[in-house]
């Protein structure tokens, strides 16, 4: 074993001087400092994000349940050293003279809110102050409506269950405030120590108890993963994706973003890496040939050659994480000013990732290599037929495919986002060979055909240099593809994704929601509209009805297995009415009324509604309105963006059908944050109207959004950076075939300009097929992402595609002969010494 | 009969400096080959024979003195100048065969033909190929024959442009001893044939003897050898 890492490192170090690890090595440190630098950014941007959305959680993690935490979901964490902290959630009447109010009482133990601050005020109107406590023994804090509502100023004490408790701040924001947005009444928040006292929580009380959860994402990981499976009934674990809807959908596309651009890096990198390999390979199979010669057994061979292998992977990780980590300071950097906080540390994790990379790279090139060594004898080796009898092309990739399969599942973290790249790269890889074969041919006749002038000669060499590397011209191919499809990949859908994405969050979407508004009060509300200058306020009618048989089939017997079914069962729908389809939904099954069938018993569900009860297009319905029966048929499943911040509803019918029944409305419109004093002056007007103001909410998913567009703009940047990089590799790799045929042809007498001529135009030839099949494969992946998987529209872009298959055609040729232009004026003899 | 020469240098010098040494490969050598002739340049390995060829080739360029080809001088010429002669008048046989592996035997073949743009490469070609025994192996990429095949593809290759120079390096270099046998027969055939002059390196004597002169390249001096 020590001869075989002794001939291993000796034999690597001459590789490196001889120059035919360098491309490699460079190739995989690229690979490596792509995935650890996205690794390391993405990783910090996450962590950051999952703590912004944190703020809207109060913590990290939330084990939530509707009895007393069990005890020892509290000691796992404090044995962990995760910071903990109890609240207790309830609905219950606040008193304050003769008026009383139903309120969301939220009891609250020292140290809440683990993240994030509370802010506090002393009148309805002050734009308050945050602080890091929490209501003293005795106090309360009410929200600004609490306080509209029971006429209470600071100092005044109100009734809360038994207990007399004064009024001692005004709460302007809270971060956890949210949840169920049609469902809260306004907010009391109190000392958890005082609870007992109210003597509120009796048995069978409906208490929400949370034990909040902060620590570093790992402990964090740690934690839920090891108390999931311990949950009992009535208990979950909730962490920011699933806790808010629009938080939950904010990050998920950030994520596939941030997926999307890490995997581009890989994919670019595994390419580089591939064409790179080929003069190491040459190298080292000779190399091996002589041990055998000399009497290397086939054991020490391989074992030579696996410790070789992991040694160059090692030391190319080692750089490619440094570089890795340098790179993602400077992208850290560059963003650190527009991230509100700074960034967290980098974890550790990305050094590992990238070192595992690196082996599997290095031994997914290796291996098809080491596999055919096993099998020849001394003599084979002699005649070198180690090198004119290669293993076939489908299995020297096999093992590469393997690993970049694998990496695309790793990176993508999304099997549809996972599989449609696949597709993508095996139907690019198709169409290149197809259309490089059929060029070929093509051009073979019409060379032909007029091979008189001396230029057109020469350019018939060159493009007939396709049809002589074919394997090789073909791998470039791919590789140029590939680079150019992800750069146009990204400068299609860059901006327009960004931009739609905000766009589904514009500057004016409603941040204000009124509710309960009496069919007499319309006119009123739309006043108010009109003097307030809303634009878009719309006013929808609401109307509560419970769903008791879905095809003549009781549901209240049916044994709900999941847990969101049920309570949806059992509680009342809102049902609305509409003409038209709102503009942010879209019809998945079914169709959508015309003006013929208003008053028809038709109804169209929400899909995610529709999956969790089993509801399917055609199904009959049948809901009790305040007693009355009503019978629907499901006549179209419909998508909603529930990140619109529009109001939305599961289960709309066409108008006509449910105005006999006791409506009220619902509106939600625009106002500038702050914009208390008209609120206040509606709610005055009309004091049974309920105002949700979702302002500060909104503004915190627009920060998020805004943080997560730079960053993914960043990563872009470098995926750039790698995409070029495998242009450059794929131009190395085949240099020195090159440079043997140009010397070969000026030995023959060649001029130099005929050698470049011929090379210019073999390069124009590849641009041009490379640039043609990335277009179409760039534009049929932006079609289909923005499609099928981010839900954005898609719009062709023709001054693109005409400016990257020309640039390709001029660009493609020009860095080529930059690269090859150096041995053009070494004498031939020189040349003919080193092939 | 012989008036001017084919090939001549006069105080052909050629050196250079490797780890600080001055190397000088070849002193003020001067040579005259006249057209028709077949010379064998030997020596021991190192000797710089090989450095000889290249300089009388144009394949390099000398640290001083003067190569004439065809009464045109090379040091009159660039690289391409150089090209467009060896074009023109040359062909040439390496020891490693020196063949493209991308291309089949034919397409080898074909290349220096196709660079001057012959209209007739192709037929060419195949007859050249047919005159070395492989018209069945036209097809055929250099990894699918064999060494002796593959030599017998450049001889094709060498005389399919008709040169008036024909330049060897260790023609048998690379073959046992029965091959290269096959092959020297082959190369003086096609050179009786097409009256080339044939510039031969080795270290072979029995293939030296085969040639009408011998020129010995000793520390960088050539002497002619008097053959019996």
């Amino acid at each position: 074993m020590n001869l075989s890492v002794r001939l291993a490192w000796t034999q690597t170090l001459n590789l490196w001087r001889s120059g035919a690890l360098r491309v490699l090595v460079f190739s995989l440190v690229l690979a490596v400092a792509a995935i650890t630098s996205t690794g390391f950014f993405t990783q910090r941007v996450e962590t950051s994000l999952n703590q912004q959305g944190g703020l809207l959680l109060g913590g990290d993690l939330a084990v939530l349940s509707d009895h007393e935490i069990p005890d020892r979901f509290l000691k796992r964490a404090m044995n962990q050293g995760i910071a903990t902290v109890k609240t207790y959630e309830f609905a219950s009447m606040v008193v304050f003279g003769e008026t009383n109010q139903l309120s969301e009482i939220k009891a609250v133990a020292a140290g809440f809110p683990l993240r994030g601050d509370l802010t506090i005020g002393k009148g309805p109107t002050d734009i308050g102050q945050v602080v890091k406590t929490t209501p003293n023994l005795g106090d309360v804090w009410l929200e600004p409506r609490l306080a509209n509502l029971l006429n209470v100023k600071i100092g005044d004490k109100v009734e809360v269950g038994e207990r007399q408790l004064a009024v001692s701040a005004i709460l302007i924001r809270e971060p956890s405030r949210g949840g169920d947005m049609f469902g809260f009444a306004p907010r009391l928040m109190m000392n958890a120590a005082d609870l007992p006292s109210t003597k509120l929580i009796q048995y069978g009380s409906r208490v929400k108890y949370q034990l909040l959860l902060a620590s570093s994402p790992q402990k964090v990981n740690q934690y839920s993963a090891q108390t999931k499976p311990e949950l009992g009934r009535g208990e979950k674990i909730q962490d920011v994706r699933n806790a808010r809807p629009e938080i939950k959908s904010a990050l998920e596309k950030a994520q596939q973003f941030l997926g999307l651009s890490a995997m581009v890096s890989v994919i670019l990198a595994m390419a580089a890496m591939l064409l790179s390999s080929l003069p190491y390979i040459k190298q080292t199979l000779d190399a091996f040939a002589l041990m055998r010669c000399f009497g290397a057994s086939k054991n020490v061979v391989l074992q030579v050659l696996a410790i070789q292998t992991l040694l160059i992977a090692f030391f190319s990780a080692l750089l490619g994480v440094a570089f890795g980590y340098i790179g993602q300071l400077g992208l850290a950097k560059l963003a650190g000013s527009l991230f509100l906080e700074a960034l967290p540390p980098a974890s550790a994790m990305p050094v590992l990732l990238g070192i595992i990379t690196s082996v599997a790279m290095m031994f997914a090139v290796v291996l098809p290599h080491a596999w055919q060594m096993r099998n020849l004898t001394a003599m084979n080796i002699l005649r070198r037929d180690t090198l004119t009898q290669p293993v076939s092309a489908q299995a020297k990739f096999l093992p590469a495919i393997v690993v970049m399969v694998a990496m695309i599942f790793w990176q993508a973290r999304d099997i549809k986002l996972a599989y449609s790249t696949i597709l993508a790269l095996s139907l690019l890889c198709i169409a290149i060979v197809g259309i490089s074969y059929l060029l070929v041919g093509l051009a073979y006749r019409l060379f032909n055909l007029s091979t008189q002038r001396p230029m057109l000669n020469d350019i018939k060499i060159g493009v007939l240099g396709l049809k002589r590397r074919f394997g090789l011209s073909t791998l470039q191919m791919i590789g140029f593809s590939m680079g150019l499809m992800v750069l146009m990949l990204l400068a299609l859908i860059r901006g327009d994704l960004i931009r739609n994405w905000q766009a589904s969050l514009p500057a004016d979407a409603p941040n204000r929601f009124v509710i309960n508004i009496q069919p007499a009060q319309i006119a009123g509300v739309k006043q108010f509209f009109e003097q307030q200058h809303i634009k878009g306020g719309t006013i929808f009618p609401m109307v509560r009805g419970r769903l008791i048989r879905q095809n003549g089939k009781d549901l209240g017997k049916t044994q709900w297995q999941d847990e969101r079914a049920k309570r949806l069962a059992e509680r009342d729908f809102n049902l609305s009415w509409a003409a038209q389809m709102q503009s942010d939904n879209k019809l998945l099954s079914g169709r959508w009324w015309t003006s013929q069938e208003y008053g028809k018993p038709y109804l169209s569900i929400e899909q995610d509604l529709a999956k969790t009860l089993g509801i399917k297009l055609g199904d009959q319905l049948d809901f009790d309105v305040a007693g009355t029966p009503l019978t629907l048929t499901v006549t179209s499943l419909r998508k909603v963006e529930w990140d619109t911040m529009r109001a939305n509803f599961f289960a709309v019918a066409p108008p006509g059908v449910l105005e006999g029944f006791s409506a009220n409305y619902i509106s939600s419109f625009h106002l500038p944050l702050g914009a208390d004093a008209p609120m206040n002056q509606l709610i005055r007007t009309y004091p049974n109207l309920t105002v949700i103001d979702v302002a500060a909410l909104m503004q915190q998913v627009r920060g998020i959004m805004q943080k997560m567009s730079s960053a993914i703009e960043y990563v872009f940047i470098f995926s750039l950076i790698a995409g070029m990089a495998v242009l450059y590799s794929a131009l190395v790799a085949t240099r020195q075939e090159r440079v043997t045929e140009a010397t070969l042809m000026r030995v023959f007498g060649a001029s130099r300009w005929q050698v470049s001529v011929a090379y210019i135009s073999e390069f124009a030839s590849i641009g041009i097929i490379a640039a043609v099949v990335a277009t179409v494969a760039a534009n049929l992946l932006a079609y289909y992402l923005s499609a099928y998987v981010l839900d954005i529209p898609f719009q062709f872009n023709l001054t693109l595609a005409l400016s990257a298959m020309l640039g390709a055609a001029i660009l493609i040729p020009l860095a080529a002969w930059l690269v090859l232009r150096g041995f053009l004026n070494v004498a031939p003899r020189q040349l003919l010494n080193s092939i | 009969m012989q008036q001017s020469p084919i090939i001549q240098a006069q105080r052909l010098t050629y050196e250079f400096i490797s780890h600080d040494n001055h190397i000088r490969v070849l002193e003020n050598l001067n040579l005259s080959i006249f057209a028709g002739e077949q010379v064998a340049i030997i020596g021991s390995s190192g000797s710089g024979k090989s450095t000889l060829l290249s300089l009388l080739a144009g394949l390099d360029v000398p640290s001083s003195g003067s190569v004439q080809i065809l009464n045109k001088s090379f040091s009159s010429l660039d690289e391409d100048g150089r090209a467009a002669i060896r074009a023109s008048s040359m062909g040439f046989v390496f020891q490693s065969f020196q063949l493209l592996p991308s291309l089949t035997a034919l397409e080898n073949v074909m290349l220096p033909l196709q660079l001057k743009n012959h209209p007739h490469a192709k037929e060419l070609s195949s007859g050249a190929l047919n005159k070395v025994g492989l018209s069945a192996r036209v097809l055929h990429y250099p990894k699918q024959l064999s060494g002796g095949e593959q030599q017998r593809v450049a001889i094709a290759r060498a005389f399919a442009t008709q040169p008036a120079i024909l330049f060897a390096d260790e023609p048998t270099g690379n073959l046992d001893n029965a091959t290269g046998q096959v092959i020297i027969e082959l190369l003086f055939k096609m050179n009786a044939e097409a009256g080339t002059t044939l510039v031969l390196v080795t270290h072979d004597a029995v293939l030296a003897n085969r040639c009408q002169r011998q020129l010995k390249l000793v520390n960088g001096v050539l002497n002619e050898v008097v053959t019996a």
